[in-house]
């Protein structure tokens, strides 16, 4: 069995700890760095109007987003305490995800947030519920909530 | 003809600026095409030398805020900032959000909109980092605030800087009639960012110990006592180039290598740029301008104006946009100076490079590689562009009602 965890800033503890839970032979550890902050800041400095030097600092952002990347990778491994492959890939998080979990026979997600109801999940968590080509965990940070009684049945 | 010729060389400084070849750096373009419209006539040496010494305490204002921000950064204030965010966050994204949002609109006031581009965004992207939350809210908020938070003093975006002579206004009075504006355009862009990130503030990172140095006091108080010296420069009849040299001054005493701030190119550029502009201005755009630019001060006129101002921004890009605009503006009154600057302060968040014209060379640049279209940035500058500008100009309309 192949775990496949989808590590994300703000709630990789709750997919870790859903992924060492489930146990399977294989377990990947994804994160994904969005190129879209660092293409967002560089943008602002060529807006700048050649004011600075924008060469330099795109490396220094993208050195901040490489190293925040490994650091995150290395907690989850740790958190998981036993042994895992960590994999960062660069792109949209919900495509690259998504395209990783064709390998994995389990995806792990955590929710975004504790907000019950649709809310809880994201843009990009949705996309990948909705087009996951494997079986997905989904799980709440600290348990699952206690929301307001469910909504009238449509009919 | 000599509309033609001023408006090509023009375009060719500010060509030079998107491009930035090191072959024709564009200070050398701006400065050898203003030389180029003396040469012939088109402006004549004594209007050039006029301009040159109008644009003089501005040039000297904007070389002390680089070498303020240069102190600033090497005496370790932006680091000290990113771990002192992610330390007081205590794990929360909406906390740190809001400390994001502190730094970046005292920042921005006090050191202008290219300290916070260059110095704070790095500094917010680290202590989210810090944190193990997703970076992408607290980015984002500082370039959107860079923008529209920097309409609140003279000092905070060199539109301000070039603006402000013209406007005829006091530090102070400039300070207290953008107050409205500004907090306006701070209040949606806050609104707005806590629903668009929703999913990234719903999370929850780690806490940080707290870092055992505080932020450097010297810098600090340097800073502010320079804001002091600009706030009474008024009052004492003082142009704001003495408090802001003395500050720069201070701030080399303090940390010596911050002089190593000083752009001269950038100064250049900028000198090399203002008589081009005033060649364009003379040889008959600016009676254009005139005819275009609505002057009435009544609400919907100022509303024009900052939609005009908006426009401009968004296919030059601020400065150049500005000072197109300026001597029509100065001409009809402060508050048609301030409006304009509403809409090329704020405008430019519509699209992430700050205009068209500097999207369409990265379009070029980037060619083969087909850089991701940003259209999050793009959703989040229509969310808080069109709300900015209407509400900020209404809020400069009342307080020209209420404090003249």
């Amino acid at each position: 069995m192949r775990v496949l965890a989808w590590i994300v800033e703000g709630t990789w503890e709750t997919a870790v700890d859903a992924a060492a839970r489930l146990g399977g032979d294989e377990v990947t550890l994804l994160h994904v760095v969005t190129q879209e902050t660092v293409d967002a800041s560089a943008g602002a400095l060529a807006g700048l109007l050649g004011r600075r030097r924008p060469e330099g600092m795109e490396a220094e952002l993208a050195g901040i987003a490489e190293h925040a990347a490994r650091a995150l990778l290395d907690a989850a491994a740790h958190r998981l305490g036993r042994d895992a492959r960590a994999r960062v890939v660069t792109g949209r998080a919900e495509e690259e995800v998504v395209l990783a979990a064709r390998d994995a026979d389990y995806l792990v997600v955590a929710r975004d947030s504790r907000h019950p109801g649709p809310k809880s999940l994201g843009k990009a968590t949705r996309f990948v519920v909705d087009h996951a080509p494997c079986t997905v965990v989904l799980a709440w940070r600290e348990g699952a909530p206690e929301g307001p009684p469910l909504p009238p049945h449509p009919g | 003809m000599d509309e033609a010729l001023s408006l090509a060389i023009l375009a060719a400084a500010l060509t030079a600026a998107v491009v930035r070849d090191r072959r024709a750096p564009e200070a050398a373009v701006a400065l050898a095409g203003a030389g180029l419209l003396v040469l012939v006539g088109v402006i004549d040496g004594d209007a050039a030398r006029d301009e040159a010494r109008a644009l003089g305490p501005t040039l000297a204002v904007l070389a002390a805020l680089l070498v303020l921000g240069a102190g600033c950064e090497r005496a370790g204030m932006f680091d000290a900032l990113a771990a002192r965010m992610a330390a007081t966050a205590g794990g929360d994204p909406l906390r740190l959000l809001a400390l994001v949002f502190a730094a970046a609109l005292a920042t921005t006031a006090v050191l202008g909109l290219d300290a916070n581009v260059v110095l704070l965004t790095p500094a917010a992207f680290a202590a989210a980092a810090r944190a193990r939350l997703p970076a992408r809210p607290h980015v984002y908020a500082c370039t959107h605030l860079a923008n529209s938070a920097s309409l609140l003093l003279p000092v905070s975006n060199l539109t301000n800087l070039l603006a402000f002579r013209a406007s005829g206004l006091t530090f102070a009075r400039f300070a207290a009639l953008m107050a409205m504006p500004w907090a306006v355009a701070v209040a949606v862009e806050w609104f707005v960012a806590r629903r668009f990130f929703a999913a990234e503030l719903g999370g929850a990172g780690r806490s940080v110990p707290a870092p055992a140095s505080s932020l450097p006091r010297a810098p600090l108080a340097v800073l502010g006592a320079t804001l002091a010296g600009f706030a009474v420069s008024g009052p004492l009849g003082v142009d704001t180039a003495w408090p802001a040299v003395a500050g720069a001054l201070a701030m080399v005493v303090v940390s010596p290598s911050a002089v190593r701030g000083v752009d001269l190119q950038l100064l250049a550029f900028v000198l090399g740029l203002g008589v081009i502009v005033r060649a364009v201005s003379d040889a008959g755009l600016g009676e254009a301008v005139n005819a275009l630019l609505p002057t009435g001060g009544t609400l919907v006129a100022l509303l024009a104006v900052t939609a005009i101002a908006a426009l401009l921004a968004n296919l030059l890009n601020n400065v150049p946009a500005l000072l197109v605009l300026l001597p029509a503006a100065a001409a009809a009154g402060p508050g048609t100076v301030l409006a304009v600057l509403i809409g090329v302060n704020a405008g430019p968040n519509l699209t992430y490079t700050g205009s068209l014209a500097t999207l369409l060379w990265r379009r070029v640049l980037r060619e083969r590689d087909a850089e991701p279209p940003l259209g999050e940035f793009t959703r989040l500058g229509a969310l808080t562009v069109p709300p900015i500008l209407v509400g900020a100009t209404v809020a400069l309309w009342l307080a020209l009602k209420a404090i003249g």
